[in-house]
């Protein structure tokens, strides 16, 4: 489903920041990725959406690949895919309902079919009762779950999320993974970049750890007691 | 149709940037509007001394009626002509009178020649055509002598050479200043929109979307700019025509010109902002 084949990404000004990376994500699987700031995590998930073309190897995911793919193929692989950040990216401008029901007008999507969608995701993330709200009415982690219904209205098959706890509290941060393991229990693969390492500790799921852009750690070819994060 | 609604949206979200972006738009093309005000008056001006050019073959005295017909007939047929008038010797010293009339009597009982007047059409008014419809004219045996002002026709032609040459370079310089200026308030717009685009790109977007409300923004607001900036030019002719100097003002067909150029302008510095920025992010 993802595939990186020896990527790697430099930049001209500040380096390389990946580093010969190989890597399989398989469906349904839940990754953490995980390192120190600056270790390349997300350059790495930047390169999964296609953000970033990589300097040598190549990406390949759900069959479209780094090498030949064009503006018009990085526009339909991003309607499969679920993208949530730190800062929620939300348009202040639209209401909870209007922000999520963006990322399927943009996509062309039958008007018909917008409003049940929209409220199924909202109900999915616990919000059904705010769609009317703006983003600055709502809570830290009240944002990211609008961001993240946003990202779950065309169905993706994985969900890539940068640090998408790094603005929250603890309360709202266990309910936003809580959300995330409900998301991938129902089949939708998560692939999550995070410093929070608690969290990690906690959980059975893959864990990958990146340093100076390369992988040192990664539990799927390693038993986990090999490693201390 | 959702993309007509995203420009119409913008207009109602961001009223005072749009209003700005049409008034900058109106504004440099009012410039180019006056411009072309001016170029079209010179022209008008050359094109009425043009109209005036005309070789004059005088005619021997004795020359019979029948002959001189014949040849007038003869010329009129010249591919370059437009029309050859005999003019007899009372019409000449009438005309004389009429046109110099301070000199009135400078012309009591004096004789002048007849001639015949041959005037050429518009596009065969060049010195080098005149020369040549002058020299064919010659050849009849009864004229004596064959005026055409070629010194005048030349500075003429120098003029309005020198005028279209000017009116090149002055209005490719001001339609670049307001595609330059048009290109920076557009940019403006995409960059008050920069998060919407990042966020539609992430959603999975493709570019001609987003690029489709932006290009019909640049369009809308092109022809608003044009037709303020033909408001503009309409209202300081009229103070022209007032108080300095009575104008000549754009036809339909130039007016429509002008509005479509000011929609080209929009949808071009639309085009090129908006690409621009999706290239850079």
């Amino acid at each position: 489903m993802i595939r990186f084949f020896n990527v790697t990404k430099s930049y001209a000004r500040t380096g390389t920041a990946v580093q010969d990376i190989t890597l399989h994500v398989g469906k349904g699987e839940f990754v953490f990725l995980t390192g120190a700031s600056g270790a390349g995590k997300t350059t790495l998930l930047r390169m999964v959406y296609l953000e970033e073309r990589p300097t040598a190897g190549e990406v390949r995911v759900s069959g479209t690949s780094s090498l030949d793919a064009t503006p018009g193929d990085v526009a339909r692989l991003r309607r499969k895919l679920g993208i949530v950040f730190q800062d929620f990216r939300l348009l202040e401008n639209r209401t909870a309902e209007q922000n999520v029901a963006f990322a399927l007008e943009v996509t062309g999507a039958a008007k018909a079919t917008i409003g049940p969608k929209v409220a199924r995701v909202l109900t999915q993330v616990g919000l059904a009762s705010k769609g009317t709200a703006y983003p600055r009415e709502l809570s830290g982690g009240e944002q990211q779950r609008v961001a993240i219904a946003r990202a779950l209205v065309n169905d993706p098959f994985v969900l890539i999320a940068d640090e998408p706890t790094g603005n929250l509290d603890d309360r709202a941060t266990r309910g936003i993974f809580q959300l995330l393991r409900e998301i991938n229990a129902a089949g939708t693969a998560v692939m999550m970049a995070t410093h929070n390492l608690e969290l990690i500790r906690r959980q059975e799921f893959r864990t990958i750890e990146m340093n100076r852009g390369g992988i040192v750690f990664d539990s799927a070819n390693q038993p986990r007691v090999a490693r201390e994060l | 149709m959702r993309s007509l609604r995203d420009a119409l949206v913008t207009f109602r979200r961001a009223p005072l940037l749009s209003a700005l972006s049409v008034t900058t738009i109106a504004f440099s093309l009012f410039a180019f509007g006056l411009f072309g005000l001016v170029a079209l008056n010179i022209r008008e001006a050359l094109d009425r001394l043009e109209d005036r050019v005309e070789v004059r073959a005088f005619i021997a005295e004795g020359t019979p009626t029948e002959t001189i017909a014949v040849a007038t007939a003869d010329i009129a047929t010249f591919p370059e002509v437009l029309s050859a008038r005999t003019v007899t010797q009372g019409e000449a010293l009438a005309r004389a009178r009429r046109e110099l009339g301070e000199f009135r009597d400078v012309f009591e009982g004096a004789v002048l020649p007849a001639s015949i007047d041959v005037r050429l059409k518009p596009g065969f008014r060049s010195p080098a055509t005149v020369r040549s419809v002058a020299a064919r004219v010659n050849t009849y045996a009864f004229v004596d002598d064959i005026r055409y002002g070629e010194e005048w026709i030349q500075k003429l032609y120098r003029l309005r050479n020198i005028a279209g040459i000017a009116g090149l370079v002055l209005g490719l310089a001001f339609a670049s200043v307001s595609m330059i200026i048009i290109g920076a308030t557009i940019r403006m717009a995409v960059l008050a929109r920069a998060r919407e685009i990042s966020i539609m790109r992430l959603v999975g977007a493709t570019d001609s979307y987003i690029r489709r409300p932006f290009l019909l923004e640049g369009f809308a607001k092109g022809v608003m700019g044009g037709l303020l900036a033909l408001l503009l030019t309409w209202l300081a002719r009229l103070l022209i025509d007032r108080y300095i100097i009575e104008t000549v003002f754009f036809d339909q067909r130039l007016a429509a010109l002008g509005l479509l150029f000011g929609a080209m302008i929009g949808l071009v510095g639309s085009a090129v902002s908006v690409g621009r920025h999706l290239r850079s992010v």
